[in-house]
């Protein structure tokens, strides 16, 4: 502790511990990308700036820029222009849809010469900066009901935005500012009822509606002889089973609409529904396969035979995780998940310890959103949810997320200074 | 830090982080630790384990000519553990197949192993292979494998080099080295040397990606097996004599074999008729080798090992040795023939009043009557032999002292016995009562003996070597072309003393200077001979030709058959003849004969 604390001194109080983490997970990234590119009998020169190793060197070494210009901002800029930030964007949320690349399926590129850069990455950022500003411009707009409705705005756009991309995955990860509104004060009973409702749709989706409602009468009968005294509480549990019973109904009715084709495959195949390892299991199959067979060391650096043969699609992005067991095995995962811990708790801890509130909601912003991808993405490696296209923060490849989560987490890292 | 309502949901939030950590944790630990089923299932994906096969041995002749060489080839491989969806239309299109029968194969294969790899299609085209290899991310779990194949530069000695096809289930259970889709020697040399001429196939294991492409070796090839190509053979044959043979047999049934005395090397085997061996090779085999099975000329049918014809005439000489040996002839007696040949009865075993002859004449005009007298004096020989059965049964171990009616059992494929019956045959058949005479037809050629060309052959060898001779074999050398194969080697005696081998071989002479077979006559070397007309129940005679060349340093024996030939002088004589002439001079003058002999039909 007495050496960090004198550290400080020397980084004028930004928190090591963070910038540790973040070097170590870029590093780990960037090794990671070498291996999955890396050709055996062939060149692999590290400098080779056509090959993705080399263009995440670029993007690293403009990330230390970025880094850098951040730590020089004035806390207060930050503050000041969150909003311009957010509206800036929208804007280029809104042109991704008219001018932008479609790559896999999700129109969510602007195209400028060589490189494209993703807007909803820095509209994360931009949603945490705007919800801490908004949250911090006074207790009573969040307590105020048009105050809740105004924050659940802020997120609900990108979402429809992204919605509209087709990109699915990334729609997902607003969902995360739940955290933050739970922090600052969201009905424990409310999130209880949202996690209900998705334990209702994964069971009918697994199982059936008949099933499903012969459970939901079961608790509904134990919780009525329960309150059969009480006969507000008997009015209030029949409305909500009645709600339940209908809402079950509409699930089947929801997947069969709301969800495009390929994503639907993925919900069936992580239910277990197809058994099709050849078709459309094969990438959450094959992913398995590669972290699987990392054993307890891992088959060593370069030797994984399921990422450098291309069994697992996109193994430099999206699938990275998936190199890293093959090749460093369980050791190698166990690292992963206690630097993303050490990470994301560090985060917690010091927004919690903040003076300012503003620095706090940024913070538990942020650490949502780290948190929705690094669990998102491990788990749909590993077969726990189905495929969801969201990179893994700081390893993935990718010029639009590493400068994202960078900025993010050197802004916190900037605002925490104290 | 500030208590209260905030401070408790920040506990509840690491809670629940760390619960949901430990899920995924726990999740990897099954995967990563505790399912050991995915490093397999990574193994399969990656690893192809590629069989080497070794090109096989070459075979040459004894001159070094080559008679089988190896072309590449590419097999179709599938493993069914590795296929997905594939384009079964263009598959079947390429390969000129149903999707039924792709089908079927696809099920034939998983039901050998679902991981190791089956032979898919055999021996594609060059052209089929270059599409299908450049379209490999399309076909999943199949792959091309290089072979070799068997090419004859000449279409010879089809019966005798045999052919090699892919092993069949017996095969693999015999020998675990054989897996599904490996070749195996099925006949002839090839089945014989199988051992020397397969080689040992090496292994490489190779990467495979997503794509289906190999992507180099695993391991830096450690653990890589280097194939072992297959031994070359040289084969005893001579190529010139073997194909001039055949040229001379074309349109004709029958048979020749040609040994080296000295050395029982067998310097050329004819069936006649036969095929040609590059007909029993790669996709095309099946089809052609029920061709041939079904052709009512039987090309497969090796008539040199496993035809037993009536010795005929030929087989006179043999019984001659045998009279000379116990003392029932010498070489001055004489026995008369007349009133049209031997009596037995009202019997006449038909002759052409040779007048009174001793060996000599006897052999050169080849007479009935000589012989059945010489035979019936054998067998009724009361002061050496109680009785006939004892008699007999000594006439009948000279018989096999000479190779007659026994396999030699060397490198020769499908050998048929040959029979001469016992004394107990015949007392069964003739109720215990039967003398010399019933039998008599034998002394002749006649009869119940049944002989095979190559057994013939053999006892030329015999009288060439003045007593014994050395088992027919077919191979010379292994490895290289002076590592002679001595497992043949060794010398069987007969039991026949060698004065007498000088008698019979003096009648051969004068067989072609002034007798029956004057056709063989070789300007410039002196050659021995005996003609024979080998009766056949089912049509025209058979013409048969024995020939010992040069008659005093035999180098080459021949015994030449023509189904339904006639007289042996008219046919077997000339052919056989022409044969020496070629093996001795290396070039045959007489080409108004070769003509004739090559325009004759029997067919």
């Amino acid at each position: 502790m007495k050496s960090i604390d004198s550290y400080k001194t020397y980084s004028k109080g930004y928190d090591v511990r963070l910038i540790i983490y973040y070097i170590a997970l870029v590093l780990i990234g960037w090794i990671t990308i070498y291996s999955t590119c890396y050709v055996p009998d062939g060149t692999n020169a590290i400098f080779d700036f056509s090959r993705p190793y080399g263009k995440q060197l670029i993007w690293i070494g403009t990330s230390i820029l970025l880094c850098i210009a951040i730590l020089l901002i004035d806390k207060n800029i930050i503050q000041h222009y969150a909003y311009h930030f957010y509206l800036f964007c929208l804007v280029l949320m809104i042109l991704v849809l008219f001018i932008g690349t479609e790559i896999s399926g999700a129109k969510a590129w602007i195209k400028i010469g060589e490189f494209s850069i993703q807007p909803v990455e820095f509209m994360k950022v931009a949603t945490a900066l705007t919800l801490a500003k908004f949250f911090n411009e006074g207790k009573t707009a969040v307590e105020k009901r048009y105050g809740w409705l105004i924050s659940t705005a802020f997120i609900l756009i990108p979402i429809v935005l992204v919605m509209l991309q087709h990109d699915a995955g990334s729609a997902l990860v607003f969902f995360s500012f739940i955290l933050l509104f739970y922090r600052e004060g969201l009905s424990g009973e409310l999130l209880l009822l949202a996690l209900i409702a998705a334990f209702l749709s994964v069971f009918t989706l697994k199982f059936n509606e008949t099933y499903a409602i012969a459970v939901l009468t079961i608790v509904f009968i134990v919780v009525l002889l329960k309150d059969r005294t009480v006969k507000k509480k008997m009015q209030r549990d029949i409305i909500i089973y009645v709600i339940s019973v209908l809402f079950v109904f509409s699930v089947n009715m929801i997947y069969e609409n709301a969800f495009e084709a390929h994503q639907k495959e993925r919900i069936a195949s992580i239910m277990g529904k197809t058994s099709d390892p050849k078709g459309a299991d094969f990438n959450l199959n094959q992913s398995k396969i590669a972290i699987g067979s990392g054993g307890f060391f891992g088959k060593g650096y370069l030797k994984g035979t399921q990422t450098k043969l291309k069994f697992v699609p996109e193994q430099s992005t999206d699938f990275i995780f998936c190199a890293i067991g093959e090749e460093w095995g369980f050791m190698g995962t166990l690292v992963v998940f206690a630097l993303f811990l050490s990470l994301i708790i560090r985060i917690l801890r010091l927004s919690e310890n903040q003076r300012v509130p503003f620095v706090r909601y940024y913070g538990y912003g942020i650490a949502g959103i780290i948190i929705m991808h690094f669990f998102i993405n491990i788990g749909m490696t590993i077969g726990l949810l189905p495929i969801i296209g969201i990179p893994l923060p700081f390893l993935s490849y990718g010029g639009s997320s590493l400068w994202a989560f960078t900025t993010m987490l050197f802004i916190f890292i900037r605002l925490n200074d104290n | 830090m500030e208590s209260g309502f905030g401070r408790n949901r920040y506990y509840i939030i690491i809670a629940v982080l760390g619960i949901l950590a430990l899920v995924y944790i726990a999740v990897l630990f099954n995967i990563q630790i505790l399912n050991k089923g995915y490093k397999t299932k990574a193994n399969q994906n990656a690893l192809r384990y590629k069989t080497i096969h070794p090109a096989r041995g070459l075979v040459y002749d004894r001159n070094d000519s080559l008679l089988v060489y190896n072309e590449a080839a590419y097999d179709l491989m599938v493993v069914p553990a590795e296929l997905r969806t594939f384009d079964t239309v263009s598959l079947c299109k390429v390969l000129d197949l149903t999707k039924e029968q792709v089908i079927k194969k696809i099920e034939k294969a998983t039901k050998y192993s679902k991981i190791l790899p089956s032979l898919f299609e055999q021996q594609i085209s060059k052209e089929d292979y270059g599409f299908i290899q450049e379209k490999m991310y399309a076909f999943p779990g199949f792959y091309v494998q290089n072979r070799t194949l068997r090419k004859y530069p000449y279409p010879i000695a089809a019966h005798i080099l045999g052919y090699v096809s892919e092993v069949n289930e017996a095969d693999m259970e015999k020998d675990s080295y054989y897996k599904m889709g490996d070749y195996i020697g099925k006949s002839g040399i090839e089945k014989a040397y199988e051992s020397v001429l397969r080689g040992q196939k090496g292994q490489s294991v190779v990467l495979v990606d997503v794509h289906n492409r190999e992507m180099g070796s695993y391991d830096n090839g450690a653990e890589d097996v280097q194939a072992i190509q297959g031994t070359s053979i040289w084969c005893t044959l001579d190529m010139e004599l073997q194909r001039y043979g055949e040229e001379l047999m074309q349109n004709k049934r029958g048979s020749v074999v040609a040994i080296e005395p000295k050395t029982g090397e067998i310097l050329c085997i004819i069936s006649s008729p036969s095929y040609d061996p590059n007909l029993l090779v790669g996709t095309a085999r099946p089809k052609n080798y029920v061709m041939l099975q079904e052709d009512p000329k039987k090309p497969l049918f090796n008539r040199a090992l496993q035809a037993s014809y009536p010795p005929g005439s030929t087989f006179k000489l043999a019984n001659g040795l045998i009279a000379l040996q116990e003392h029932i002839v010498t070489p001055t007696s004489v026995y008369s023939c007349s009133g049209g040949g031997y009596h037995i009865g009202n019997h006449v075993v038909h002759c052409h009043n040779c007048g009174g002859l001793n060996i000599y004449s006897a052999i050169q005009r080849s007479c009935n009557s000589y012989f059945c007298r010489a035979y019936y004096n054998i067998l009724s020989n009361r002061k050496k032999y109680k009785n006939i059965d004892e008699a007999y049964t000594a006439w009948l171990d000279y018989m096999h002292s000479m190779g007659f009616a026994q396999k030699y059992e060397t490198d020769l494929p499908y050998e048929l016995q040959g029979s001469i019956p016992t004394a107990a045959y015949f007392d069964k058949k003739y109720n215990n009562s039967w003398n010399g005479n019933t039998v008599v037809s034998m002394g002749i050629g006649q009869g119940e003996a049944a002989v095979t060309p190559l057994q013939m052959a053999n006892m030329l060898a015999v009288i060439a070597n003045q007593g014994y001779y050395i088992r027919p074999h077919i191979v010379r050398a292994i490895g290289h072309r002076d590592s002679l194969n001595t497992q043949y080697s060794n010398k069987i005696y007969s039991k026949i003393d060698p004065q007498h081998f000088v008698t019979v071989l003096q009648g051969m002479k004068m067989v072609v200077t002034a007798g029956t077979g004057r056709g063989a006559q070789i300007p410039g070397i002196e050659v021995a001979g005996k003609t024979g007309t080998a009766q056949n129940p089912h049509g025209a005679d058979h013409s048969v030709f024995a020939l010992i060349a040069p008659a005093n340093d035999p180098k080459i024996v021949i015994f030449c058959l023509v189904e339904n030939g006639g007289f042996g002088a008219s046919v077997a004589c000339p052919i056989a003849s022409l044969l020496a002439e070629i093996y001795l001079n290396r070039k045959v003058e007489r080409t108004d004969l070769e003509k004739r002999m090559k325009e004759l039909s029997f067919r």
